[in-house]
């Protein structure tokens, strides 16, 4: 096993507790809970009525802008990861290289800005 | 040397069983969640190949970012997916066939899968190894490639600027909070005393 | 491993920097004016895509940048000059679309600028990566404008269908572009011609998914299904540009895939070309013969024009090479002509797109009629129009390079081609007349004036064009 996954086992060792200990959560009550259902206790309680239709409905356009604008920025960020570990060999060409990118960037922060795509009306 | 070729089996089962399940699972909300999974077991993958940084950014970005979008359009959509299923069988025989040439040729390569001799030599920039994945990523990134790096920067600037030329809709009878209006206001614009004379009432 | 920066580098890059710079100050500057913005933005799109033009043109060339990712050549000069020209006049037809009332969109120049920094990032790559990365800058802008009328639902949906498509080609050729890597090693086009000799038959099936992606970006047939339906889904002056500056470049690139970075393994791609090709020429000849809708036509008759231009490429000579370019230069003119007449095609209760609209133009107005008919009979490849050399270069070509019966079936399918287009010019003069077109913009005017005189009197004086694109088919070998 190489070095680099043996920096990895507490991980994987951490995830397999914490998998065990959910799917353990999720199977205990099947077999030791008291269960005696009934259609009553099994239908959908809405205040009395029947439920009226399905419980989906249309999201508003908006909320899927503010996630790609997101997403944009989420990636700007990734970028900036490698670029900060590197920082102290890249030099100054590598500086003003992510300047320029961030720049670019920020002119489309500001474009969204004056559009008002930031605004929640 | 076990243990690494033990989770490969794992990850890349679970990868290929849950990326089917993707579009097997009659609820759209499951298919993505099943999405999900797929990225989580690729990532594995990534790790075991020593990629790290590729890794953590696929948990980052495509589980935390673009599933989530996925679930938003497909929340969005309320498309009746039994609906769509519909035709799933008609298309199911040539779907099938596509899919079996793809896998041939996949077995084709895999077949003559060793890479052309000279390939590891001519690799332009090769594995440093005394530094992080994450660092010699940073080292060539910025510097030689910064014409691929400059690119992708305007790739996301017309993302950004499609995004909105496609989505954004203004209501103009929404009423806005002008914070700047406000604190201009004061007593003397916006109080006025008036003599109303009896009977009259109001007037403009 | 810092790299010293030096200027000088940068300097092939220039041209696409200005760009790509202009392109922002005008993104702020609209963002900042708003609404007053959209002539201001589009003239000033329109003059820095003319004026990159022309300093392209007279750029030193024969230099390879940033690694060997960016070669500026003769050939990517002429191609880049024409793109640029093909993206100006798209702006130029768009003026009445965008000034329509309801609909302020100073995005779309701007757009259309990024889409052309992407479009000469393709033409000038020079390994995998420049490819696909300029590949999908020119894409993901195409996507937007084609949805950009988001209150119509056939622009919509023309946006969708041409953005799902899109991803899936952009799906088939990253995998491709993936076998080669694995396959040669590199991603370079010149390392990967001198590995491709032993690249065996894995090279071969990441070829085969490279050109499929790129047979998608020029809609050759089999992997053309997009086009009609974009086409006429489409608002008109993004038709108009869809069918001028995005075809040359991607058809650039294509030349410069298979001729950069397979030369080695030539009779294997040369087979998949002279398929595509005749497959395209003849589905545009027939399919077209059907169809009502102008537009709908006009992206039959891209299908089998890119066919033809094709044919130039099967003969993978300097000659033939020569003919692409002559082949999407006045290809391109006689699109932009074309789009100009049906952009048009505009009565009291806005544009009409059908065939029969046509009726009679030449009693209403016979200097449409007329410049219409011209372009109809070159389109056609009738001589002595300019369609007609430019199918004539892109078939001495192959013939010289023993490639017969692709010749025989290409000018067949332009004889049967030439029906439809001959319709149209027979509604127009032997019809009873249909109710006229309001009068036509200023700038269609322009348009079509220069577009129907270069493709009527290409005869005279052919030198310039054929010259220069010979001197950039050689600079490929």
């Amino acid at each position: 096993m190489s070095e680099i996954l043996k920096d990895y086992l507490p991980l994987v060792v951490f995830i397999a507790v914490a998998m065990g200990i959910g799917v353990a959560l999720l199977v205990v009550p099947f077999i030791v809970a008291y269960s005696n259902p009934d259609p009553e206790k099994l239908s959908a309680y809405e205040c009395g009525f029947n439920a009226f239709d399905d419980a989906r409905m249309k999201f508003d356009v908006r909320f899927y802008l503010v996630a790609i604008l997101f997403i944009i920025f989420d990636l700007e960020v990734a970028f900036l990861f490698p670029w900060a570990v590197a920082f102290g060999q890249i030099g100054l060409f590598g500086f003003w290289s992510m300047m320029v990118f961030l720049a670019v960037l920020t002119i489309g922060f500001i474009y969204e800005w004056r559009k008002g795509a930031l605004e929640w009306d | 040397m076990i243990l690494p070729a033990l989770f490969f089996y794992l990850f890349a089962g679970v990868c290929v069983a849950s990326a089917f399940m993707v579009i097997a699972s009659r609820n759209p909300v499951h298919s993505v969640l099943f999405l999900i999974l797929t990225f989580v077991n690729a990532s594995g993958l990534f790790m075991l190949l020593g990629a790290e940084f590729l890794a953590m950014i696929l948990i980052v970005v495509y589980v935390g970012a673009v599933a989530v979008l996925f679930l938003f359009v497909v929340m969005m959509l309320d498309v009746d997916f039994v609906e769509l299923r519909q035709g799933f069988l008609n298309y199911l025989p040539v779907g099938a066939l596509v899919g079996i040439v793809v896998l041939i040729e996949l077995m084709l390569v895999l077949g003559g899968a060793v890479i052309s001799p000279g390939a590891a030599k001519s690799i332009v920039t090769p594995i440093p190894q005394d530094i992080s994945n994450t660092g010699a990523l940073g080292l060539v990134l910025y510097t030689r490639y910064i014409y691929f790096f400059q690119a992708a920067g305007l790739i996301l600037l017309v993302a950004m600027i499609g995004a909105i030329v496609l989505t954004l809709h203004h209501r103009p009878s929404a009423k806005r909070q002008s914070i700047p209006a406000q604190n201009a206001r004061n007593t003397a614009n916006s109080i006025e005393v008036r003599k109303v004379a009896s009977g009259e009432g109001l007037q403009p | 491993m810092t790299e010293t920066f030096q200027f000088a580098a940068l300097a092939p890059v220039l041209p696409e920097i200005s760009l790509a710079v202009g392109a922002m100050v005008l993104l702020m500057f609209g963002a900042v004016m708003k609404d007053r913005a959209l002539n201001f933005v589009s003239v000033m799109s329109i003059l820095l895509l003319l004026a990159v033009g022309y300093w392209v043109s007279t750029m030193p060339s024969d230099k390879a940048a940033m690694g060997g990712s960016f070669i500026s050549d003769d050939f990517g000069r002429f191609m880049k000059v024409l793109t640029l020209t093909g993206s100006a006049f798209a702006i130029l037809l768009a003026r009445g679309f965008l000034t329509a009332p309801g609909r302020v969109l100073f995005e779309f120049p701007i757009l259309i600028v990024l889409a052309t920094t992407g479009m000469m990032i393709m033409i000038s790559a020079g390994d995998l990566i420049a490819l696909y990365l300029g590949l999908e800058l020119m894409s993901l802008s195409l996507y937007v404008v084609a949805a950009i009328d988001r209150e119509n639902v056939r622009s919509t949906e023309a946006g969708l269908k041409y953005f799902v498509l899109g991803a899936l080609s952009s799906g088939m050729l990253l995998y491709g572009a993936s076998l080669v890597y694995g396959f040669t090693g590199t991603v370079n086009f010149a390392g990967i011609a001198k590995e491709a000799t032993h690249g065996g038959v894995g090279l071969t099936i990441g070829l085969v998914f490279v050109l499929a992606g790129l047979c998608f970006k020029v809609s050759a047939v089999p992997f053309h299904m997009w086009t009609p339906d974009v086409y006429e889904g489409a608002p008109t002056p993004v038709t108009a540009f869809f069918a001028a500056a995005p075809k040359v470049a991607a058809m650039a690139l294509f030349v410069r895939v298979a001729l950069t970075a397979f030369p080695t393994i030539a009779p294997q791609w040369q087979q998949i070309i002279v398929f595509v090709s005749i497959a395209s020429m003849v589905l545009g000849a027939f399919a077209a013969i059907g169809q009502t809708n102008i537009k709908r036509l006009m992206g039959y008759s891209s299908i089998g024009h890119m066919g033809f231009a094709l044919v130039g490429l099967a003969s993978g000579t300097a000659d033939g090479v020569q003919g692409v370019l002559v082949y999407m230069a006045i290809y391109m003119t006689m699109t932009l002509g074309t789009f100009a007449c049906i952009l048009a095609m505009r009565r009291e209760g806005g544009s009409v797109e059908t065939i029969s609209d046509l009726a009679g133009l030449s009693r209403t107005n016979p200097a449409l009629a007329f410049f219409l008919a011209m372009l109809m009979f070159s389109l056609a490849g009738i001589p002595p129009l300019a369609g007609f050399f430019a199918k004539l270069y892109v078939f001495l070509a192959a013939i010289k390079a023993g490639m017969f019966t692709l010749s025989v079936i290409g000018v067949l399918a332009s004889v049967v081609g030439a029906y439809y287009y001959l319709r149209i010019v027979k509604v127009m003069y032997f019809d009873e007349p249909a109710q006229a077109f309001a009068p036509m913009r200023g700038e269609l005017k322009l348009v079509l004036a220069i577009s129907g005189l270069l493709v009527l009197l290409f005869f005279i004086y052919p030198s310039p064009l054929v010259n220069a694109a010979a001197v950039a088919a050689k600079s490929l070998f």
